[in-house]
């Protein structure tokens, strides 16, 4: 039998459709996120815990070194980061948990581009993760800083881009990942030192030469600086205190502008970006 | 929709798929009329579920060609993806939303316009008797309730074909009915190519015409009456104190040819109940039972392969590892 068909060809996906898939996976991120409230609490429990009780233990130790400013208010920007980077790589390992589910194969068999469907992925990751980061903003008053509108939407949108950065790239991370537990192996083992790593947890002034190389390598340093220059800006702090505890990044003795630190980071996950939809294409 | 009515559904010629080294789809060709129920039959690592995959666009044929609602599944994937329904053997909803948020993820996904949205997602669901839950998490589903669900996500964006690959596998025999009622009420209401797979050969019957494949080939595709016709014997299967002496008696005696199938000598002949007392009369050793059937679809399968279905699967470790391959 023949095979002729005459056929008129169905117009090529086109923008509209692509931005509608983007946004109902965005959609299915935050509603997964809403219902699921023991994720948020637990999310949440360990940067408070950091921030009041050891930031609380280590400040009573370190108090005499920095006068007029509270650890606790140095470490606020490290623990902001911090909740946004576990949320954000949480997001990202539902793409492992949805491959173990069967419902990622839903997704993949549809007449949409895989890109659609990452970017959908990784901007629910950024927005859930800026919520969860709100939470923390909340807190702000309880380590002494001002609730200045300038101060709390600059954070707000580096807290969206470091997320975006990061859901990026557990996304290329879980594209391979087959089950649940070897994904979270690998996110720890990822995301443990570069935290310690970033600034987070510890000022990055005067450290041995070969930590400070580390730091300067991290990526993550430089999604931290930015909030904690952010955050000094608005505080009233000796020029001395702030030197020790917002150095910014350094490269060969030139500090880096904010701007700069943020390009970076932007860059970085625009590069992630692609790397996950590549992941995706190749799993054709 | 822009093709022709009147042009197959489904065209396949020379299609084949390799994993390797090994072959498990050796070179197919059929064609699917448009409205028609098509049953792929045969056992576990036949074949089915990789010429299932490459037809709708999940895995890439080593070779041949083969065109779905008039489209390339190699060329023109999406416009294939975008005309097609599927429900595959493993479940894939998301437990955490409800049936009702499925389907519009779904909606949204195929490019269901905005405004028929609404209305169509009760059409589906009605269908299949799930409205009145409409506002469950799908966790809380039994696999029936699943399975009927995935149903009505598959017809959602008016597919001209839809897949089912194994639609009733693991469900018991009174869900299995009730999603055959859907199937058949469906055929009736909208205008639908069905493409499914079984190895239930109860179920090959509900099909309009069934293709029976073996280790990667197509062995025979007629409707299930004519296969049966075909096979235009009866089958006699009988228990003895020497099943290996019983056999070489009928084959001397009768000139039959006989196997053990299923743990009893099995033969075929043209008319079982006039040959029954014959073979009282003249075998010369005892026979404990004797039972004699109308050729059903498993004698067909037996007839065109040689072996029974089960048999088939019990003798084909290469099946689950096929499975896993052709899985993703």
């Amino acid at each position: 039998m023949a095979t002729e068909v005459v056929s008129v060809r169905v117009p090529l996906r086109g923008t509209g459709h692509n931005l509608r898939a983007v946004k109902i996976v965005l959609h299915r991120e935050m509603l997964r996120f809403v219902n699921d409230r023991t994720r948020m609490v637990s999310m949440l429990l360990q940067p408070v815990l950091w921030l009041f009780v050891m930031g609380t233990g280590l400040g009573t130790l370190v108090q005499g070194s920095i006068p007029g400013v509270d650890f606790r208010t140095f470490m606020y920007p490290g623990m902001i980061s911090m909740t946004v980077i576990m949320t954000a790589m949480f997001s990202a390992g539902s793409i492992v948990w949805d491959r173990e589910f069967g419902f990622l194969r839903e997704m993949l068999v549809a007449p949409v581009s895989r890109g659609a469907i990452v970017i959908g992925k990784c901007l629910g990751g950024a927005l859930v993760a800026t919520g969860q980061g709100v939470i923390i903003l909340a807190m702000a008053g309880l380590v002494g800083v001002p609730y200045d509108p300038v101060l709390i939407v600059t954070l707000l949108a580096e807290m969206f881009l470091a997320a975006f950065t990061i859901t990026a790239f557990g996304t290329t991370l879980a594209a391979r990942i087959r089950n649940m537990q070897s994904f979270f192996g690998i996110m720890q083992m990822a995301i443990m030192p570069m935290m310690f790593l970033s600034g987070a947890m510890f000022p990055l002034s005067s450290l041995p030469s070969w930590l400070h190389v580390l730091t300067t390598i991290n990526p993550l340093t430089y999604a931290v600086d930015p909030m904690r220059q952010a955050v000094f800006a608005h505080l009233d702090v000796t020029p001395q205190v702030n030197a020790m505890l917002n150095p910014g990044v350094n490269w060969f003795g030139w500090q880096l502008p904010v701007a700069l630190e943020l390009g970076l980071v932007a860059v970085g996950g625009v590069v992630l970006l692609g790397a996950a939809i590549a992941q995706f294409r190749r799993a054709d | 929709m822009t093709t022709d009515r009147d042009a197959p559904a489904v065209s396949v010629k020379g299609l084949r798929k390799s994993f390797g080294e090994f072959e498990a789809v050796k070179g197919v060709d059929f064609e699917v009329a448009p409205g028609e129920v098509f049953g792929f039959l045969g056992p576990n690592g036949a074949g089915k579920t990789t010429t299932i995959s490459m037809l709708c666009t999940l895995a890439t044929p080593t070779g041949g060609t083969a065109r779905v609602a008039g489209y390339d599944i190699v060329t023109e994937r999406d416009e294939v993806r975008r005309n097609i329904g599927l429900v595959f053997q493993d479940p894939t909803l998301d437990g955490y939303l409800t049936a009702e948020q499925n389907l519009r993820f779904h909606a949204d996904l195929y490019g269901v316009p905005k405004h028929l949205v609404a209305g169509r997602i009760r059409q589906v669901m009605e269908m299949v008797g799930l409205w009145d839950r409409k506002d469950n998490k799908v966790e809380t589903f039994s696999g029936g309730m699943k399975r009927r669900l995935e149903i009505a996500r598959g017809l959602l964006h008016s597919p001209r074909v839809l897949f089912l690959d194994e639609p009733t596998v693991g469900l018991d025999p009174q869900t299995r009915s009730a999603i055959w009622g859907y199937i058949n009420k469906l055929r009736h209401a909208e205008d639908i190519t069905i493409f499914m797979t079984t190895h239930y050969m109860d179920e090959a019957e509900y099909c309009d015409r069934i293709a029976i494949i073996d280790h990667g080939r197509i062995v025979v595709i007629d409707s299930p009456e004519a296969l049966k016709a075909s096979v235009g014997k009866d089958r006699v299967q009988i228990h003895t104190g020497d099943d290996e002496a019983a056999i070489t008696a009928l084959k001397e005696r009768f000139g039959i040819d006989a196997a053990v199938h299923e743990g009893a000598v099995t033969f075929a002949v043209p008319s079982g109940e006039e040959f029954v007392p014959r073979l009282f009369a003249e075998l010369g050793m005892p026979i404990r039972s004797v039972s004699v059937s109308r050729p059903s679809l498993d004698d067909v399968f037996m007839n065109y392969t040689g072996t029974t279905i089960r048999d088939a699967e019990a003798g084909d470790g290469r099946a689950n590892v096929m499975r896993i391959m052709a899985r993703r």
